[in-house]
């Protein structure tokens, strides 16, 4: 266990493809898997955990924390990784802390530019991390640089929009446009390990769906073709059950 | 029953089921029953009629770790005690199964625990064990699961090895029937407990609605399979015929009618498939057994034909995750391995399949 004093972070993150890490707190990697099935989620998501323990050369009771991406993300494949996320830390009596997906792309982003050069031009230019979130829209979050607890700061909330719409829209909040398909576990971890420090709340408690469940209200019942003698008063025959969806 | 408490030969099981709209979490010890955890989403179902898939996934991620908090308290048990965690594979709702799957493995990991992934009608049998009042269950046994997700006739002749499929419904489930009835007559969701009470004060010989798949042709061909989409569509045409006459629907008696119906060919089927296999003991299970026309059909008919007719508990025969737990718990007892942590959610589970992904 101690190769590693204070804290060791394990990111979980399934808005896109699987993907988890473990961190230590002054941002070394100690292990990254990936899985890059834009499926497959619940299949994945033991072996993954369990390989990233074992290349860091950590046990489960190493873990003092755990990040959780919250998306946004397709539903069905965001929420196992936060429940995973949650009873990894229920398991071990150790906090989880939310992450907005996004910010670990946006983190990535900005530590790259800071590397290869181009910091002062980058750190004060507006982005958007921009992801799929089906349907025929893009998911989008807009930043611009780091603060100075080293986190991305978020000029938008995460937001949905029309695919032929986000140039339009990104144009006009003067932001280039950054594309992603992953989200990188390990960035998730170190935002959460920054935030940690700082004593902050990055993150929504609940998964950043951004969309209502997708139902209708039923009809009423079919009718099943008896004939209708008669018309009632005011147009097409009402069954039973007619007054419960207008109400709703 | 087996006298020895060591926790190799009574292990200590967390079952996980999310399969429909209940967030299941159990504990059990061997055969006893340490908490029976239940945290449903009916109520934010019942605007749309029906199970709404996604909104029972949502409300499972939001339900899960304080379910699993309380069962903890309920059970006096500490996370670090448990032996094994168990969570169903399937069948059930893709995406509401998904997230239990999840959670399971992440906890099993976390615990540096075994992982059972269990079958969820198999399940269902497996809740009998948790009855401390009733004697062992005996193999064979046929055992009539229905609910709204299934309607299924299974013949057991162990419950960790050799559980076959006689017949399933090839349309709606017979609770689903129930709910589309209910709607028919105005009545709210869920429709089992609101047609029970209007049926009460009708009568279930006034309307001889349709017994689907029970004609001669039909016995030789789906003798156990069943179908109540033709019977739904019956009541909704005497319903019409009714109202387009411009008279009054005696819902009491529609209600009773239908039930009567439904009841009729769970039944008959559930005894004829008891007779032809030469078992004479059926099992019931499924929230539909909530409905005691049912049972009290079942128990006289059966005992008229000299078959005993098993009921656990009712809490035990919803959807649930003591029996989950429990299942696991009959499996680690048998000697079976663990599953390895690499299958998934199978919304299309056959009942052959009592455990997934054993390791080898
Ligand atoms: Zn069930």
């Amino acid at each position: 266990m101690p190769d590693y004093p204070g804290r060791v972070i394990l990111g979980i993150d399934t808005s896109l493809g699987s993907a988890v890490a473990v961190v230590e707190p002054d941002g070394v990697i100690r292990a990254q898997t990936v899985s890059a099935d834009p499926r497959g989620h619940a299949e994945m998501i033991g072996t993954l955990i369990e390989r990233a323990l074992a290349e860091a050369s950590i046990g489960p009771s190493d873990v003092t924390h755990v990040a959780a991406g919250m998306g946004p993300g397709p539903f069905t494949g965001l929420r196992v990784g936060i429940a995973a996320a949650r009873t990894f830390a229920l398991g071990r009596a150790v906090p989880v802390v939310p992450v907005v997906s996004h910010d670990a792309v946006a983190l990535e982003l900005l530590l790259h530019d800071a590397l290869t050069g181009g910091y002062e031009d980058a750190a004060d230019e507006p982005f958007a991390v921009v992801t799929d979130a089906r349907r025929r829209e893009f998911a989008y979050t807009l930043y611009r640089g780091l603060d100075a607890d080293g986190l991305p700061v978020r000029l938008a909330e995460p937001a949905l929009v029309p695919r032929d719409d986000l140039d339009a829209v990104l144009a006009d909040a003067g932001a280039v446009r950054r594309d992603a398909d992953r989200i990188p576990a390990a960035m998730l971890a170190l935002a959460a390990s920054r935030a940690l420090a700082a004593g902050r709340t990055i993150g929504p408690a609940d998964a950043l769906y951004l969309r209502s469940p997708d139902v209708t209200l039923p009809h009423a019942p079919k009718r099943v073709g008896v004939p209708v003698l008669r018309e009632p008063a005011g147009g097409a025959p009402r069954s039973i059950g007619d007054g419960e969806r207008d109400e709703a | 029953m087996n006298a020895s408490t060591s926790s190799a030969t009574e292990p200590l099981v967390l079952g996980i089921e999310t399969s429909c709209d209940e967030t299941g979490i159990g504990i059990v010890r061997g055969r006893t029953l340490l908490s029976n955890t239940i945290a449903s989403s009916m109520d934010e179902h019942a605007r749309y009629g029906g199970v709404v898939p996604e909104v029972a996934a949502r409300a499972h991620l939001e339900a899960l770790q304080p379910s699993i908090e309380a069962a903890l308290a309920e059970s006096g048990v500490a996370l670090a005690d448990i032996d094994a965690v168990a969570v169903t594979s399937g069948p059930g709702l893709a995406g509401a199964l998904m997230v239990g799957v999840g959670a399971a493995k992440a906890l099993a990991v976390s615990l540096e625990r075994p992982l059972y992934a269990v079958n969820h009608l198999v399940g269902h049998i497996a809740a009998d064990i948790l009855d401390d009042d009733a004697e062992p269950l005996e193999y064979p046994t046929v055992a009539l699961l229905v609910s709204g997700g299934h309607t299924s006739l299974l013949l057991v002749r162990d419950l960790t090895t050799d559980v076959e499929l006689l017949g399933e419904t090839m349309d709606d489930a017979a609770g689903e029937a129930f709910d589309k009835v209910a709607r028919l007559l105005g009545l709210p969701y869920p429709g089992g407990p609101e047609i029970d009470r209007a049926a009460a004060s009708g009568d279930p010989t006034a309307i001889a609605f349709p017994r689907g798949l029970s004609r001669a042709s039909d016995m030789a061909k789906h003798r156990y399979d069943f179908s109540f989409s033709g019977l739904k569509t019956a009541v909704a045409r005497w319903v019409e015929q009714r109202e387009a006459a411009g008279e009054p629907v005696p819902v009491a008696d529609v209600a009773a009618s239908f039930r009567e119906a439904v009841v009729d060919v769970l039944v008959t089927k559930a005894l004829a498939a008891c007779r032809d296999h030469g078992v004479p003991r059926l099992l019931l299970g499924g929230g539909v057994i909530a409905n005691r026309r049912l049972r009290d059909t079942a128990l006289e008919r059966g005992a008229a034909e000299g078959v005993t007719v098993r009921i656990p508990p009712l809490s035990l025969c919803t959807d649930n995750g003591a029996m989950i737990a429990a299942l696991a718990s009959e499996l680690i007892m048998s000697g079976r391995q663990p599953s390895t942590l690499a299958f998934g959610a199978d919304s299309t589970l056959p009942v052959t399949e009592i455990q997934v992904a054993e390791s080898s």
